[in-house]
């Protein structure tokens, strides 16, 4: 309930709201971690800069167009995409009531999740066998470093989804639990609209080019 | 450590004394179990924003003695004090304290002393966040003054540009700490952007429209949204460049591809704005000081709204100003020349509103409105000097030399530390229910103002003299060595005035007048209408706003008794428990950060995932509140004869 109800209760329109803003509490905590995905759209913006400034510079070792799998990137596009839709599919059943559902589908978007980073895992190992370590140049020290910390958050993510899962299995739908699947889902389909910049401005546009 | 003479060993063994005395005090008055339930796991706005305080004035006191250093090995021509090395550690150490951990946790102070009690709400949208965002502040700035006596402070300027910071040029962990500990505060500051922005987004007490805002929480509003746009930029610049030293990539290398100047990009995109953040808060300072001690609503209180947030706007748009010589080309010179010189418009708006607020008021000089004064005419200068150099052509001569170094001092001190000091005045009572004193107070403003004067006029006059900044000593024929003389004069004017504030604190506890009515200004915001020190749940029943000024209002017609709580309606109130994870995350941020600066990764990783245990384990709590019982609210309200 917390220091902010008295501000917020707003008469009997808050009933009205989706479970995960019916408390002042939660809806300030959801407003709160969109700022912070303000924040964090900032760090990939600088990491995105700093790649398109370093992309062509491979000081004579591998470029773009040598290094990427085709079939690698766009099977991990795929996996991320579903798993947004079905992190999507746990939101909706939380709205739905469906405390079943909403431990499902998170479920299947935490193994996406993990097949996803397995993909990264996999692609990173290749390259650094193949001397394209991100020591090699500064187009690699870009790429890395983007894909990486892209990478990282969604390992965070995962993690942070089943501690998710925990609480809703533990509590049930509350108001915060749900804002909770509200919020580690806003999180991982921001983390999809990055992937998408990643997907064109990285890899297409290197295999392209 | 054991082999760097006897000015660190000085340090060394004065640090090991003030800790033995620290942990003696501590032990005598049995205090560590108050300290650790009321300060050290505190999530209370008001105890967070006076710890601010205070950490601030301490790193006041640090960058103060690096600059009195520097001023003193400048004095005169070929002077060999300090070694050239000691010499660029202590002017990376002073600015990056001054700016970092002086001026930003300075407005933090301000930011949680006030914004609550101005817009009517219980605590911060986030306090356990908040208490977050303290810790690694000052865990931050621990492990950036260690580097004093452990290992070496960093000497490679507080912009810390690659190539000279690489580790083909900079071995020593100086540059290292640097990096981690600015980089753990900007992660604190970030919390503490969001944060603002949720809370005066969102716990304003009804009625309290946007447009009746007081004008020092708009001016959070305006820098917390710079703070949240800016710092990721810092983050990147920093992170990358750790990356650099210490895992072997290219980014900001001469080799392999690398480029620097990327990483001047980044850091200035950060840089500038950087310097809004910090006076936006004092030209919101300045705004309710004037308002209040001139008996006068602001003038023009809608264009200062506008101002504020145009000058966050604008800038973005500078930050290419710091390198006009870089041969970006004239096009680029010129959008940014012309984006800086805008900046002035806006400010001058605010420079007017405030004149004309003074104009036919009833004005009293007190401590807060004086140093409001001499900010006046103080940023008028630095305004003007601001806009000679973003003319591009002409930086071409001005660029790096102590032209530039006297202009920002006279912004940054005239401004921030100026706007900061009016306000530390202005809200003391609030904060500690007694008054500083004013006799004292005006021995510090004098000889502070005086001081800055004598220290940077000098300084202008030296940069067209072709003195450039960061020299560690010059020969005696460039005709630099009266001035110089001059300026260290100034210098330590400044640090007597600082001395008296000191002395005037330690006075005022005892002596200073005690504010009983909890309105010593006959103020015109709502922090006003609460007893002095508040209450820790803030307001026993939360007020409904009808007018800007809304206190002032009610004064004026007789309706104060409106705020006061009535017993029969009271109800208990839910405020957020206190919680040791702030605390020990800030300790783990720390290990972490030593352990990455000597490279010991084992410690690094150690401490991260004690990180991360904290913050499974704050995923998973359940109940973070408790409800303070009608009974204590009732107690504590009858006590500061409310009821």
């Amino acid at each position: 309930m917390a220091v902010s109800e008295t501000h917020l209760k707003q008469g009997a329109a808050m009933s009205e709201l989706p479970l995960e803003y019916q408390t002042p509490n939660d809806s300030v905590k959801i407003l709160g971690f969109w700022i912070f995905l303000a924040t964090d759209m900032l760090l990939f913006g600088c990491l995105f800069a700093t790649y398109l400034v370093l992309r062509t510079h491979t000081d004579g070792g591998p470029t773009a167009h040598q290094l990427f799998d085709v079939p690698g990137f766009t099977s991990e596009t795929f996996i991320l995409l579903t798993s947004s839709f079905t992190g999507g599919l746990a939101t909706l059943s939380m709205r739905n009531g469906n405390k079943r559902a909403v431990i499902s589908w998170m479920i299947v978007t935490i193994l996406l999740g993990l097949s996803f980073i397995g993909f990264e895992a996999h692609e990173f190992a290749t390259d650094v066998l193949a001397g394209a370590t991100m020591q090699r140049s500064a187009f690699l020290s870009a790429f890395f470093t983007l894909v990486g910390t892209h990478g990282t958050h969604v390992s965070i993510g995962i993690v942070w989804m089943l501690l998710t899962m925990i609480n809703v299995a533990r509590r049930g739908l509350t108001p915060a639990t749900s804002r909770k699947v509200f919020i580690v889902n806003l999180y991982w389909h921001f983390l999809d609209v990055v992937w998408v910049f990643i997907f064109t401005i990285v890899y297409l546009s290197g295999v392209v080019m | 450590m054991w082999n760097e003479g006897p000015m660190i060993w000085t340090s060394d063994v004065l640090i090991l004394l003030t800790s033995v005395g620290i942990i003696g005090v501590l032990t005598h008055f049995k205090k560590w179990k108050w300290l650790w339930d009321e300060w050290l796991t505190t999530v209370d706005h008001k105890k967070i924003g006076i710890m601010y305080l205070i950490a601030a004035l301490l790193m006041m006191f640090r960058g103060g003695v690096d600059a009195l250093l520097m001023r003193t090995q400048l004095a005169v021509p070929n002077n060999h004090l300090l070694t050239a090395e000691h010499y660029d550690q202590i002017f990376t150490t002073h600015g990056t304290i001054m700016i970092l951990f002086m001026a930003m946790p300075f407005i933090f102070a301000m930011f949680n002393i006030v914004v609550p009690l101005q817009i009517g709400a219980r605590d911060v949208a986030f306090p356990y966040l908040n208490a977050i965002s303290f810790w690694l502040f000052f865990f931050a700035a621990l492990l950036f003054n260690l580097s004093f006596v452990f290992g070496g402070s960093p000497d490679a300027g507080w912009v810390s540009y690659p190539p000279l910071t690489e580790l083909g040029f900079d071995k020593g962990p100086g540059e290292n700490f640097y990096l981690l500990a600015v980089q753990i505060t900007g992660i604190g500051s970030i919390g503490t952007g969001i944060n603002f922005l949720a809370t005066i987004f969102k716990m304003r007490a009804p009625g309290m429209k946007l447009m009746k805002m007081p004008l020092f929480t708009w001016s959070v509003v305006a820098a917390s949204i710079v703070i949240i746009a800016a710092f990721p930029a810092l983050a990147i610049a920093l992170a990358l460049l750790l990356l650099d030293r210490v895992f072997g990539t290219h980014f900001f290398t001469m080799l392999h591809g690398g480029d620097p100047m990327m990483f001047v990009n980044l850091f200035w995109i950060w840089g500038h704005p950087e310097v809004y953040i910090v006076i936006l808060p004092a030209f919101g300072i300045f705004s309710e000081v004037v308002a209040t001690f001139s008996k006068k609503r602001i003038f023009g209180y809608s264009s200062m709204v506008a101002s504020l947030l145009l000058i966050s706007v604008i800038s973005y748009f500078v930050w290419a100003h710091h390198f006009f010589t870089m041969g970006a080309g004239a096009n680029v010179n010129t959008f940014f020349a012309v984006a800086s010189m805008m900046v002035a418009i806006p400010t001058g708006v605010k420079v007017f509103n405030w004149l004309f607020t003074m104009y036919r008021g009833r004005v009293t000089m007190s401590l807060p409105m004086w140093w409001t004064a001499s900010f006046v005419l103080n940023f008028l200068m630095g305004g003007a000097t601001g806009v000679m150099l973003a003319v591009a052509p002409a930086d071409y001569q001005y660029h790096n030399s102590y032209f530039l170094i006297a202009h920002f001092h006279q912004t940054l001190i005239g401004g921030t530390v100026y706007g900061l000091l009016a306000g530390m005045y202005y809200w003391w009572p609030k904060m500690f229910g007694f008054k500083l004193d004013k006799k004292l107070g005006m021995w510090a403003m004098v000889l502070f103002n005086i001081g800055f004067y004598v220290c940077f006029m000098p300084q202008y006059a030296l940069g067209f003299m072709g003195m450039q900044r960061r020299m560690y000593t010059y020969p005696a024929g460039m005709g630099w060595g009266t001035l110089n003389f001059i300026s260290t004069i100034g210098a330590y004017l400044m640090g007597l005035g600082f001395l008296f504030i000191v002395i005037e604190v330690i006075y005022s506890i005892k002596y200073g007048e005690r504010d009983l009515t909890g309105d010593p200004w006959n103020g015109r915001t709502l922090e006003w209408s609460l007893p002095s020190p508040a209450p820790h749940y803030n307001f026993a029943v939360i007020p409904t706003v009808t007018e800007r000024d809304y206190w002032w209002e009610l004064k004026e017609n007789n309706r104060t008794h409106e705020l006061r709580p009535k017993a029969e309606t009271l109800k208990s109130i839910e405020m957020p428990k206190n919680s040791a994870r702030p605390f020990l995350m800030g300790v783990a941020f720390f290990f972490a950060g030593f352990g990455f600066v000597f490279h010991w990764l084992i410690l690094g990783f150690a401490a991260l995932a004690i990180v991360a245990a904290i913050m499974i384990h704050r995923a998973l709590e359940v109940h973070d509140e408790y409800a303070v019982p009608v009974d204590e609210i009732l107690e504590t309200e009858a006590a500061t004869g409310r009821l």
